[in-house]
């Protein structure tokens, strides 16, 4: 008896509750009220996203996920960090575990529309290469004819290496591996000759390696990969905060807002309209977009402007030692030409 | 007649001692290693290959083995063998994984524990054995709150998130309560699959054959990732309560079988005898049938404990750290490259000494248990 | 007035439907069928609302997309211009080779070990115990990266291959052996092999037949084996050796040419075998001792010889035993492999179930397929099995 009624208003409970669903929180609503920021970062890239030797991520990738948290929730360090695979970050993120995702990964059509993500602007300018052992006295790709090759498998790199190879009409041994520490592993046993990936990847995992002298990049790149981050499809208002943190930082580079002296800019309305807007002392564009209006000071104050968070991480001066290159503000003759803050 | 000859009774004469051929180490060998040409050849191509393998490997890990050191230049510039210091300077790590470091004490404790909670459970001679099996039952919700942190009606801990926890704990973790939920739940879905009602029958075939027909990664995989498809938009569940939900969803499908096996051997007098005696489904179930068959059932269950257990290695790929994810990691340290004999080595013995464990004891089990007549 | 107060039996509808044995079965039935159908309508409602709000279909179109990578290892013709289709079949196709190579040779092996513990041979004896305890008490995971690890970092580069008799290459690339390159007359050969199998299955019927009526015995076996095996290798030779082999030689910095067999096929093929093995080992000698021993001092007192017991005897009754848990054995090496991805060999998990699944964005489809392909496979290797059991199984009468 009790057991038939209880089944009974179980089963009629859950129908219901079934059939009640349907109306979607915004993804800023889940994530102010969840008070931390689901970000999907690589499992481990030196400089672009990797624990250290205490368990905190740090990386370039992993600043703009602080940024994003300190824009939204107002604390740089409410981030709770998903290391993906190459393979798994798209479902990750689509299925709803992930909120934005920063992880090396290449704006495509193709993900862009049939994967449905919406790409934030792009963060890094990169292409791909190929790092091999110095002894091989290899030149170009081109020579690689019949070598051995280490890949990420889920990732453009994979789909580029086949176009390649195919255009200049040369074999070569695909080795698939599924994370960046069995590449290197791999590579290292000389199970491949080459290692293929982003050219900023690369820096980073040569001077990973036992030996980083005995191993160079090649300085052909055979691919176009500008890197960004993304959201899923169907959140205008998300992806414009994702988009509108990046320009921030870029912006503020442009404007000379730094960590250093963002508090004190920020204390009151100065001369330069630019920096007033940017930081919120003039206009009120965080609250357009559903923040406050001092979501950029706490962003910088967190994290700094683009370059110095570039510097800190993978700039001239760290292990991993790459120039700005293409990812100099377009006034120093790179291609960084963000969106203006108006 | 000789005089220091003494006479017995009948049969007071002592024995005397066997035939110098019969017994010693000689014999021993003779009858064991040389009892025919087969053997002979057999003992010899043996000893050769102990001979070839034994004193290289040896070598290797212990005597060549270096212990301390800084790096893997200075591990190879010590000596030939194994790297041992590597695995020293990474224990804490393939322990604790990265559980914060002044909450370790948790994980000890809950350790400690679940020590204490075998015990009642492994044998059946201890003081207090009931309320002891109490505190087994509720074990693993202890060790839970211990674990994971949060507010027990006056006692707080901190909270520490699932993804910090690593190594052989999580192993444990996993481990533990998937043993601890698969049993219950194997039962039932034994009971089911042999059941009078049709649609149950046909509910607990379906799900036991799919699970046992499709290898445990793409469940892991599809819980791990495409699990929110599947759930109310917005709905969040923690990464490490759905991987302890599959392991134990999969692990339980193939303790049904097993525990199936047991309720086939029993004889259906044994359920008539129950009916006669006025017991309804459940109390004849309880007290009649499965004391029986899942008696009959131990090597089976523990086997798939162990399976279990060595299953929890498959996590790391889908991302959480193991004892393997650890190592694995570890080897990508600049510092340690290319040591991966030594590490696969160390997470071998861990499991091999737990898994080990765990069968020695079945056996201990199954002969304590055996009451029937075998020849 | 005295009324005597009557039992009362009419209760409540309800409680009387779930008293009565029959019915309360049907009223479970119902609720439990309500109960999962709603579970899986709920599911399959949160998928579709979930996969609308981010504007994704189901639609199986994306197989005959090209797929745009490239697999190292293929039997059949695959380049990157190929269907995703093509690649999933490359998928199966490796699946099914690592998985009938590993039957075979774990089969061998765990036959071999479940004799050695049988065996009153103290040391052979031993070993194989020391063997199968360390095997089965090691994850499979473990196993394959071990056996990775150690051919990849301890076999030599292509440049200081291990020269077997200066036809086959050993090194970390892969094993490099010899392809035959089939000459028109060689199928001659292959027509006389086939031949000979035809004519071995009637020659035994017959010879079966002539042996029951008159008591007759025919060398069956090597008539057989000259059949199958004699005529044409003989043929082989007169016809001048019709097949020219592919040697492999270094270019570059692989060898090419001939076969390659890829050290990741080799890691999965030997540790799963080498695990799987383990098990078998066990459930042979289990097999084995529980023939009553009666059976073997019954063949004795008839005068059969050691070995013809063994093959005549005790083998086929101890196959009975044998069979049903091999069979999942079987089935756990068939399900083990899709740990291929570990190592980054190309299986079904690997290709449809990765890069596919990857590079086009079709979570839900792609699972969908590996999942029912594993179901299909189980289900054949264990009707396979059912099949061959139930022709072995003991004739009541």
């Amino acid at each position: 008896m009790k057991v038939v009624k209880t089944a009974a208003i179980a089963a009629t409970l859950s129908l219901t509750a079934a059939l009640s669903l349907g109306a979607q929180a915004s993804t800023l609503q889940d994530v102010q009220a969840r008070g931390e920021l689901n970000c999907v970062v690589t499992t481990g890239v030196a400089g672009f996203a990797a624990p250290d030797e205490n368990g905190r991520w740090e990386g370039f990738d992993v600043d703009l996920c602080r940024a994003v948290a300190a824009a939204v929730l107002g604390d740089a360090e409410k981030v709770k960090f998903i290391p993906t695979s190459a393979k798994t970050r798209f479902t990750i993120l689509n299925s709803g575990e992930g909120d934005i995702l920063f992880r090396n990964t290449t704006e495509t059509m193709s993900r862009d529309v049939d994967l449905k993500l919406t790409f934030l602007p792009v963060n890094y300018y990169d292409g791909q290469g190929f790092l091999i052992r110095k002894e091989l006295g290899i030149t170009s790709a081109k020579d690689l004819d019949g070598a051995s090759i280490c890949i990420q498998t889920g990732t453009t790199t994979e789909l580029n290496l086949a176009d390649f190879f195919r255009t200049t009409g040369i074999s070569y041994e695909p080795v698939a591996v599924e994370t960046n520490e069995e590449g290197i592993t791999n590579y290292s046993a000389n199970r491949c000759d080459a290692y293929t990936t982003d050219a900023s990847a690369l820096a980073s995992i040569r001077a990973a390696l036992e030996d980083p002298s005995a191993h160079i990049i090649l300085p052909e790149i055979i691919s176009k990969e500008p890197l960004g981050g993304a959201v899923r499809q169907g959140d205008d208002q998300w992806a414009d905060i994702g988009k509108w943190v990046v320009n921030a930082m870029i912006n503020a580079e442009e404007l000379g807002v730094t960590q250093a002296n963002v508090a004190k800019l920020a204390s009151k309305a100065g001369n330069n309209p630019s920096i007033n807007r940017l930081l919120g002392t003039e206009s009120n564009m965080g609250e357009m977009v559903g923040l406050d209006n001092a979501w950029a000071v706490r962003v910088i104050a967190a994290i700094g402007n683009y370059g110095e968070s570039f510097d800190r991480h993978i700039g001239p001066n760290t292990p991993i030692g790459l120039s700005r290159g293409l990812n100099a503000l377009w006034k120093d003759g790179g291609i960084l030409y963000a969106a203006p803050i108006r | 007649m000789a005089s220091n000859e003494k006479s017995y009774a009948p049969g007071q004469h002592p024995d005397l001692p066997a035939p110098t051929n019969l017994v010693g180490p000689i014999a021993w060998i003779r009858g064991n290693l040389l009892s025919s040409p087969t053997n002979i050849v057999l003992t010899a191509l043996a000893a050769w290959f102990l001979y070839t393998i034994l004193p290289s490997t040896l070598n290797w890990l212990f005597f060549d083995a270096v212990f301390t050191g800084e790096d893997r230049n200075a591990c190879r510039a010590a000596g030939e063998g194994a790297c041992w210091a590597f695995i020293g300077e990474r224990f804490k790590l393939f322990t604790y994984g990265f559980y914060p470091l002044e909450q370790r004490w948790r994980v000890n404790l809950s350790f400690v524990l679940l020590c204490l909670a075998m015990v009642p459970v492994l044998f059946d001679k201890v003081p207090y054995r009931q309320y002891g099996l109490y505190y087994a039952m509720a074990f693993p919700f202890i060790a839970g709150w211990l674990l994971v942190g949060g507010n027990i009606l006056v006692l707080e801990l901190p909270i520490v998130p699932t993804d910090k926890f690593g190594g052989i704990m999580l192993t444990l973790v996993i481990g533990v309560t998937g043993i601890a939920f698969s049993l219950p739940l194997g039962i039932l879905l034994a009971l089911g699959r042999s059941s009078r009602l049709p649609l149950i029958r046909i509910f607990c075939i379906g799900f036991i054959e799919f699970i046992r027909g499709v290898p445990l990664i793409t469940l892991l995989f599809v819980a791990s990732t495409m699990l929110s498809y599947f759930l109310p938009p917005g709905t969040k569940f923690d990464l490490l309560l759905r991987v302890l939900i599959m392991v134990t969803l999969f692990a339980s499908a193939y303790m049904a079988e097993v525990i199936r096996g047991g309720l086939q051997a029993i004889p259906n007098g044994q359920i008539e005898a129950g009916d006669a005696l006025g017991l309804k489904y459940w109390p004849a179930m309880r007290l009649i049938v499965l004391p029986q068959a899942l008696k009959i059932s131990i090597p089976g269950i523990v086997n798939t404990f162990i399976g279990l257990y060595k299953d929890t290695t498959l996590v790391i790929i889908i991302g959480l750290l193991d004892p393997l994810g650890i190592g694995r990691a570890s080897l990508s340290d600049p510092k340690w490259t290319g040591l991966s004999n030594e590490v696969y080595l160390f997470v071998a013995l861990f499991f091999f000494i737990s898994c080990f464990a765990m069968s020695r004891y079945s056996l201990y089990l199954e002969g304590k248990l055996e009451t029937g007549h075998k020849r | 007035m005295n009324e005597v107060a009557l039992p009362q039996p009419q209760r409540n509808i309800v409680s009387r439907l779930w008293n009565d044995k029959e019915t309360r079965q049907v009223i479970i039935q119902i609720l439990a069928f309500v109960v999962i159908f709603a579970f899986f309508f709920i599911m399959v409602r949160n998928a579709i609302t979930n996969l609308e709000a981010i504007g994704k279909d189901i639609s199986m179109d994306f197989l005959s997309q090209p797929s745009n990578y490239d697999i190292s290892q293929s039997l059949i013709e695959y380049s990157s211009r190929s269907t995703h289709l093509r690649a999933m079949t490359v998928g199966i196709i490796n699946t099914l080779l690592v998985a009938v190579f590993g039957i075979a040779l774990a089969t061998v092996i765990g036959f071999l070990l479940g004799v050695c513990r049988l065996s009153k041979n103290w040391i052979v004896n031993k070993l194989a115990y020391v063997y199968i305890e360390y095997v089965r008490n090691v994850p499979v995971l473990l196993h394959i990266l071990l056996v990775h690890g150690i051919i990849v970092n301890s076999l030599p580069t292509p440049k200081n291959a291990v020269v077997v008799n200066e036809v086959a290459f050993l090194t970390n690339r892969g094993f490099f052996i010899p392809s035959p390159d089939f000459q028109p007359l060689y199928w001659v050969v292959a027509a006389l092999f086939v031949i000979g199998v035809i004519f071995s299955l009637r020659f035994r019927k017959y010879a079966q037949k002539v042996q029951d009526q008159t008591g007759k015995h025919y060398p069956v076996f090597w008539i057989c084996f000259g059949a199958i095996v004699g005529v044409p290798f003989i043929m082989y030779f007169l016809l001048g050796s019709p097949i020219v082999w592919e040697i492999p030689e270094l270019k570059g910095f692989n060898y090419s040419g001939g076969l390659v067999i890829r050290p990741e096929f080799i890691a999965l093929w030997l540790a799963l075998s080498i695990y799987t093995a383990a098990f078998i080992g066990e459930i042979v000698r289990a097999g084995i001792s529980a023939v009553d021993w009666g059976q073997n001092e019954a063949a004795a007192a008839l005068g059969v010889t050691r070995g013809r017991t063994l093959s005549l005897v005790v083998i086929p009754q101890a196959l009975r035993i044998i069979i049903p848990p091999l069979t999942s054995q079987y089935l756990n090496l068939a399900k083990n492999s899709s740990l291929a991805i570990a190592i980054g060999y190309m299986d079904i998990v690997a290709t449809i179930g990765g890069i596919t699944l990857n590079q086009t964005g079709r979570e839900m489809e792609c699972m969908a397929i590996v999942l029912t392909l594993y179901l299909i496979f189980s289900l054949l290797i264990s009707s396979g099995m059912n099949w061959y059991n139930n022709r072995i199984k003991l004739v009541e009468r």
